[in-house]
């Protein structure tokens, strides 16, 4: 007999996107107040524990299909790209640079390659977290 | 061309495998061409002025290869190529074709004759270094040819370890020359003898260059690798272990005689320790059984009288005027000898070859008799071994005299009367000389002729050729000795004795077959009055041999240390290495409390001052006392569950410090990072195997009770020191000033973490990322029951 669980799948549907809400807060804050990359990059993975604890595995890979391994190795290259992004300018590697935006609808902001390294930090945090929980899930006990 | 003569048998080997494989001539003859061209070469400098050439080869090392044929370089590279021509000679007839694998010989062979060359001609004490040990590397092959024998391998190994153990120390004493001179050339060296003199690591210097020596040489007490040598091929034995190797070490002695006679040291460990082993080889080469092992034993022995010879050499150095004159025969007669000394045992190895060849073995028990159907080899045997023994009209008995006249001569040097004792040991020593030489003639040949393993008859006549050159060589240089000293000798003595004789004119010494009724023939006389005596009595002494127990003896301490080095080693080792991680970690936690706590001590690195402590609030105790009551929870549980949520209570009160201490950024990341870390440990809890599911507290175990406390107060007492003493600012202050103005952001933490220092940041996240693919590793890619144990598929 299955569990009726309709409440636990009702509220994770609210939750994780104010959880995911939360961790792009944090992504984009990290720079003026706590935050970051990597505790972005956690809170993103636990938005998707928290799926994979109330949908079974499969589903959440078909609403999801992303491989997380992927997601590291792409993390990890962004990190790196922005390293020798640098270089080829004809700075040091990992100099980061910063301009101002007019940006309609929110005005004057200040963008900087800092950002895509942090991308970078946050897709590698998310990739492994999620990469060592699935396959500890997926690996059958024996 | 000098210095490609050296090396012209090491490249004639390389030919080696080509002519044995393709070719069905005897692979020797081939061979035969390098020696003779080489010996042919060497006598055309007879007489010639010192020549010298040289290859630089790493010029900022002053590595060089030399070649410096002055009288002494030019007389031991005429004895390695001539005994080396006949021994090759005598090898064609010696080995078969059919059996043996010649290539491997003669390459081997070829390889130390390069070897040789190499070390008597060097100027260069790294070159000569480098063809010394080519030298051992060479003669572990020879000895060891047969390689299938145990004996073979054993005596191979036990002569490596030996002359490896000499040459290594011997590095050292030339390096130290080397420093103090700052030249790595033998000549140069000549011309700093005073600074040498003057240094404190003289006597050392000396010291290690002797072992050296000693090692090689097979001198008292490092003799023993040469009777276990005797397994090697005849030829060889013959070639390196009497005729040329061995005297790499009187070499040696010769060539730094001018740099270390200064040291009296030297002198007196060359003299006393060159007439131990004179006697004790000489006095042990009666008891062996085997034709080789009596003439290692003499080898031995000779090489003891050559060395003790150089000893009185050195001496010259330390006397003034007519006083000169006394030592003016030492060195002369030590390089006398020691031509004597090649042919004699030359040909008496090749003779014990013969015998082994003809009747199939080598026991003097099982021999006697073959005098009628040997006569050419019991010719050679009785002319050689008479020389050996110091008779008329052979050239032994030309250097006998002579050595006997040196020690006699080394009283004079005396500082007190126990040198009295030099001369008699010598003369006891002849004494035994001569009775085992008359043992290895009449043991082979006299009396009645026993069963033997092959009908015995003559040796084929190209057997027979290279002893009876030798053998002629015995009885012409007896007639003639001076036009061979005249030519050979005095340039050599030059090298030895400079500071006696400036050219080879000054050297007015005149070998007289007849000189006289004096002390020397005396002792002579006497010498084959009490050795037929104690030859015709031998078996009633013989017993004094087996008083001395088997147990007691240098081979056994050689075998001992062997055991030492290998079996008791291992038991040491195993003693420690336990293979539990739990006594690794206590070796490690304990040498690192060791070391920092006197260190910490030691240099008055401890400190301990609360100026600069902040206030303690009611927050910290309570958060300080949930840690505490956290860790010791952990420590004291008894089901590993309890242990698992008091190391997640740990976690989260030190998040708290990181909140109650500003560090919002930490305070997020260890609540999540905690969270994720106490959810791995149950997971690993529950597929805990249920057999080992241990609900036991910890036992308590005094040696880590001990360690845990002295890490812990370890690492309180420099934490402690360090918070005391901050010598200098942080650094802090110009993140704090720049964090906005020149990176542009507010967060300090993040802004050194992704600016300032985003490097570590890069390699923080690949370690995660490589973590990452281990876990999947390890979970998805394993082995699944029953499968092919082999991966790669």
């Amino acid at each position: 007999m299955r569990i009726n669980d309709v409440i636990l799948r009702t509220v994770v549907r609210f939750v994780v996107f104010i959880i995911l809400t939360l961790a792009i807060y944090l992504f984009f804050a990290g720079h003026y107040s706590p935050g970051g990359g990597f505790i972005g990059g956690l809170v993103i993975a636990s938005a998707f524990v928290l799926l994979y604890v109330t949908f079974d595995i499969e589903k959440v890979k078909k609403g999801i299909p992303v491989d997380f391994k992927k997601v590291a190795a792409l993390g990890v290259f962004l990190a790196v790209g922005t390293g020798f992004g640098s270089v080829l300018f004809g700075v040091d590697f990992l100099t980061q640079a910063a301009k101002k935006f007019h940006i309609p609808l929110l005005g004057e902001k200040e963008l900087g390659t800092v950002m895509l390294f942090e991308l970078g930090v946050a897709l590698t945090v998310v990739g492994v977290v999620m990469t060592i929980i699935v396959s500890i899930a997926e690996g059958d006990g024996d | 061309m000098q210095l490609w003569m050296i090396f012209l048998p090491v490249i004639a080997a390389l030919f080696m495998p080509l002519l044995f494989k393709k070719i069905k001539l005897h692979t020797g003859w081939f061979v035969l061409i390098v020696p003779v061209v080489l010996v042919s070469y060497y006598a055309s400098k007879i007489g010639d002025r010192a020549t010298y050439a040289s290859w630089t080869w790493v010029a900022d090392l002053q590595l060089k290869i030399d070649s410096s044929l002055d009288g002494l370089g030019l007389l031991f590279s005429i004895l390695i190529t001539g005994i080396g021509a006949l021994v090759v000679l005598y090898s064609i007839f010696y080995l078969d074709k059919t059996k043996e694998q010649l290539h491997n010989f003669y390459m081997y062979l070829l390889l130390f004759m390069t070897a040789m060359l190499g070390v008597v001609q060097s100027d260069n004490v790294m070159s000569l270094y480098l063809f010394w040990e080519l030298t051992s590397i060479s003669s572990f092959l020879l000895i060891g040819y047969w390689f299938t024998r145990d004996a073979s391998r054993f005596g191979a190994l036990k002569s490596m370890m030996i002359t490896v153990f000499g040459g290594l120390l011997m590095l050292g004493g030339f390096l130290i020359l080397a420093n103090i001179t700052g030249t790595m050339s033998i000549s140069e060296m000549l011309l700093h003898t005073t600074e040498i003199k003057e240094s404190p690591y003289f006597t050392l210097a000396a010291i290690l260059v002797l072992l050296g020596a000693l090692t090689k040489s097979a001198q008292f007490p490092f003799y023993i690798w040469l009777p276990d040598a005797m397994e090697a091929p005849t030829p060889v034995s013959a070639y390196l272990h009497s005729a040329t190797m061995v005297k790499a070490g009187i070499y040696l002695v010769a060539r730094f005689t001018p740099i270390f006679a200064y040291s009296t040291t030297w002198i007196w460990l060359i003299v006393i320790l060159g007439l131990i082993t004179l006697f004790w080889g000489s006095f042990f080469a009666t008891k062996q059984r085997d034709l080789k092992g009596i003439l290692a034993f003499s080898t031995v022995s000779q090489l003891g009288m050559i060395m003790s010879m150089l000893g009185v050499a050195a001496m010259s150095y330390h006397v003034d005027g007519n006083a000169e004159n006394v030592f003016k025969y030492a060195g002369f007669a030590a390089l006398f000898h020691l031509i004597n000394h090649a042919t004699f045992k030359g040909a008496l190895f090749m003779i014990a070859g013969i015998i082994d060849h003809e009747t199939g073995t080598r026991d003097i028990r099982k021999l006697g008799g073959l005098m009628s159907l040997m006569p050419i080899s019991f010719t050679v045997a009785m002319i050689t071994s008479l020389s050996m023994a110091g008779l008329p009209p052979f050239n032994g008995f030309l250097s006998k005299e002579l050595f006997f006249t040196t020690m006699l001569s080394a009283q004079d040097f005396s500082w007190s009367t126990v040198a009295v004792l030099i001369p008699v040991v010598a003369w006891l020593a002849s004494v035994f000389t001569f009775v085992y030489c008359l043992y290895f003639v009449t043991g082979i040949f006299f009396g009645k002729r026993h069963e033997l393993p092959k009908k015995p008859h003559e040796a084929p006549i190209g057997m027979l050729i290279s002893p009876l050159v030798l053998a002629s060589f015995v009885v012409v240089l007896f007639f003639i000795p001076n036009v061979v000293t005249d030519a050979l000798i005095k340039p050599a003595v030059l090298a030895i004795q400079p500071n006696q004789f400036l050219t080879v004119g000054d050297i007015d010494i005149h070998i007289s077959m007849w000189h006289g009724f004096n002390t020397e023939l005396l002792m002579t006389i006497g010498v084959v009055v009490v050795g037929f005596g104690l030859f015709m009595t031998v078996k009633h002494w013989r017993k004094v041999y087996s008083l001395v127990p088997e147990w007691f003896s240098l081979n056994q301490l050689y075998r001992r240390m062997m055991r030492l080095a290998d079996e008791d080693m291992t038991k040491v080792s195993k003693r420690y290495m336990t293979g539990s991680i739990r006594t690794y970690f206590i070796y490690m936690f304990a040498a690192i409390v060791i070391i920092v706590v006197s260190t910490l001590f030691m240099k008055d690195g401890y400190a301990f001052d609360t100026a600069h402590a902040s206030d303690i609030g009611a927050f910290d105790i309570a958060l300080v006392v949930v840690l505490v009551l956290g860790t010791l929870t952990v420590l004291f549980a008894r089901t590993r569950l309890t242990a698992i949520i008091a190391l997640g209570v740990v976690g989260y009160s030190v998040a708290m410090f990181f909140v109650l201490f500003n560090a919002p950024d930490l305070a997020l990341t260890q609540l999540s990072i905690e969270t994720v870390s106490v959810a791995l440990f149950l997971l690993a809890f529950y597929h805990l195997p249920k057999l080992s599911r241990h609900e036991a507290r910890l036992p308590f175990r005094l040696g880590n009770f001990v360690i845990a406390l002295a890490v812990g107060v370890m690492v309180t007492l420099m934490a402690l020191a360090s918070q005391s003493q901050k010598l200098l600012p942080s650094i802090s202050e110009y993140y704090k000033e720049t964090v906005y103005k020149e990176a542009g952001g507010g967060n300090i933490v993040n802004v050194i973490l992704v600016d300032y220092r985003g490097f570590d940041t890069l390699f923080e996240i690949t370690v995660l990322a490589i973590a990452g693919m281990a876990i999947f590793g390890m979970i998805k890619l394993r082995r699944k029951k029953g499968a092919d144990k082999n991966e790669i598929k």
